[in-house]
């Protein structure tokens, strides 16, 4: 295996692409959204549990789906890091996740933790959709309210 | 005018079968791109049914029109105008001798297979289609067979009817014949799935369609590369095919009809070369074929769709039929003999396609594992997603082969497949 899909396929992806964490539909869920890659087929629901209040807060996040390694392992770890965040920090989280994966190689971003396990992604321009798949779910399932829950978010 | 230039002959038909030696390494040197090598490895290109590769004969000659011949076709009153038009009627005799059709006027020149069923579906099915009408495909269709017919019937309140297919990817005959229907209005075939690689008995099923009455267009974008292909034996109304994938530039096409059939159709799209006469009240249309050749077409891309038909004839069909037939057994043994990779689609016809599943890893990471190793296959849904929920799958891996493809490049294959399973066993 050469050092570029050394980087892609490191253990915790492969890992999380194997057994995906928070794979299961959340009891209570007050957010869900489906999310699909025409180009590939992939397709998975995100489902979050934020309870109203003044200061809302997501609870918790899973996902149900198919797909390859990248974006199940992506959109597990994305449930993992969602839990205690406000809606609006995990919009921040996307664009800095986004940033991560499209911006210039070797800049130093801001420390994503765990999420930083996808940046061998950056390497396969073709596989930044599969990283990516479940966090355009998220947006989506985030503005529900300007969205039908049973529209799919498209990565095209 | 078209009817006024002296057309020189075609080239004589290169022979369906020669008896030439079939040397691959020889034909590989014929096709430049395979000397690249990617991700430092010789490149074992096995896209094939999405585009092949183009040998240096068709590159040179596009090349040769754009250096010496450049002009308009039909329309300049001077010499380089005659000669452009000279290169791509020839290019229409070629086409016509390679599929045997009766007649040059049968022969138009589309974008490609895609346009040439949707010229069909709107010239010719939609002026006769009414509510409760049927059209008839099957489940293997690409979806550029499925689409065409869909908007047409919702414009028409026609309806699609679909035929099914077994397990292995074979068409269920007795369901076809319960659904060729007196309401049935048009059957609309693929040649060879471009997924599973089946090679659908359309002699047979375009037989029974006629005893009913039904006309049939054949999607023949993966036949022309690996069959031979004679619209007159075969009896089919309509044959569309794709010029990139038999070897000629992007962007070129061939649909087939027969004469009769052309001739009550009106026009798919409207200026250029299609017209005869024009007044701001009446339009007089052309004859056959420049009837549905509206516009410039790709010249240079259809004169150099008839040197990749003279490149192929020269070579012979049947001699590349059983070269990939082979590679196909070759292939087919040594893939089955890789730990949880199971083939979607054995039909015993079939073309030299191998669609894959791997219990370890999905077909987007099997590609990019392959990419490594400088091997181009598809994954995906390859464009029939419809067929993809028939069998269960939500992406295959596809390797498809073409007349360049060698021992070496499954090899290369075999050996990044078990690269796949060391990574994600």
């Amino acid at each position: 295996m050469n050092q570029e899909l050394r980087e892609l396929y490191q253990e915790v992806i492969i890992d999380h692409g194997r057994h995906p964490r928070n794979f299961k539909v959340l009891e209570d869920y007050t957010h869900s959204q489906k999310g699909y890659n025409p180009l590939c087929g992939d397709r998975l629901q995100l489902f979050l549990r934020i309870p109203p209040g003044p200061q809302p807060v997501i609870e918790a996040a899973s996902f149900q789906g198919e797909g390859c390694a990248i974006s199940m392992a992506s959109a597990s770890l994305l449930t993992e890091s969602l839990k205690g965040k406000t809606p609006e920090d995990a919009k921040v989280l996307f664009q800095q996740f986004h940033q991560l994966l499209t911006g210039d190689h070797n800049c130093t971003g801001p420390d994503l933790g765990k999420l930083e396990v996808l940046t061998g992604v950056r390497a396969f321009p073709t596989r930044i959709k599969c990283a990516t798949l479940a966090w355009h779910t998220l947006l989506g399932a985030l503005d529900q309210g300007e969205t039908k829950p049973d529209n799919w978010v498209s990565t095209e | 005018m078209n009817k006024s230039i002296p057309l020189t002959t075609a080239s004589p038909p290169g022979p369906r079968d020669n008896n030439s030696r079939f040397d691959v390494n020889d034909l590989r040197s014929q096709f430049p791109i395979l000397e690249r090598r990617i991700q430092g490895h010789p490149l074992a290109y096995l896209d094939n049914a999405a585009t092949s590769q183009k040998p240096r004969a068709v590159i040179d000659c596009i090349q040769r029109y754009y250096l010496h011949t450049n002009a308009n076709v039909h329309r300049g009153v001077y010499q380089l105008s005659e000669e452009a038009t000279r290169a791509y009627e020839t290019s229409r005799d070629k086409v016509q001798q390679f599929i045997n059709a009766r007649e040059r006027a049968e022969i138009i020149f589309v974008k490609g297979t895609t346009e040439a069923i949707n010229l069909v579906a709107h010239s010719y099915a939609k002026p006769l289609l009414r509510p409760g009408d049927e059209i008839l495909i099957s489940t293997m269709e690409h979806h550029s067979n499925i689409v065409p017919w869909q908007i047409i019937c919702n414009q028409t309140g026609a309806q699609l009817r679909v035929i099914p297919i077994s397990d292995v990817g074979e068409i269920d005959m007795q369901a076809f014949g319960a659904l060729l229907s007196p309401t049935c209005r048009m059957l609309s075939l693929t040649h060879v799935s471009n997924t599973l690689g089946t090679i659908t008995p359309i002699k047979q099923m375009i037989s029974r369609a006629h005893q009913h009455g039904i006309p049939v267009l054949i999607d023949g974008a993966q036949a022309v590369p690996h069959l031979t292909v004679d619209v007159q034996a075969l009896d089919a109304d309509f044959y569309a095919f794709s010029g990139h994938k038999v070897y000629g530039p992007t962007g070129t096409g061939v649909l087939y009809g027969k004469r009769e059939i052309l001739e009550q159709m009106q026009p798919y799209q409207g200026g250029g070369d299609m017209i005869s006469q024009v007044t701001f009240e009446h339009t007089e249309y052309n004859e056959l074929p420049y009837r549905f050749e509206a516009g410039t077409p790709n010249i240079a891309g259809v004169v150099g769709l008839g040197c990749a038909l003279d490149y192929i004839q020269a070579i012979g069909l049947a001699q590349i039929g059983r070269h990939e037939q082979a590679l196909l057994a070759y292939a087919s043994e040594a893939l089955s003999a890789i730990e949880g990779l199971r083939l979607i689609g054995t039909a015993s016809d079939k073309a030299g396609i191998l669609s894959f599943v791997m219990d370890a890893a999905h077909a987007h990471d099997i590609s990019t594992v392959l990419d490594q190793a400088g091997v181009a296959i598809r994954a995906g849904h390859h464009c029939t997603m419809p067929l993809m929920s028939r069998l269960g799958v939500a992406a295959t891996a596809r390797a498809s082969l073409a007349l360049y493809n060698n021992q070496a490049d499954i090899d290369a294959l075999v050996a990044g497949l078990h690269e796949v399973n060391r990574i994600f066993k």
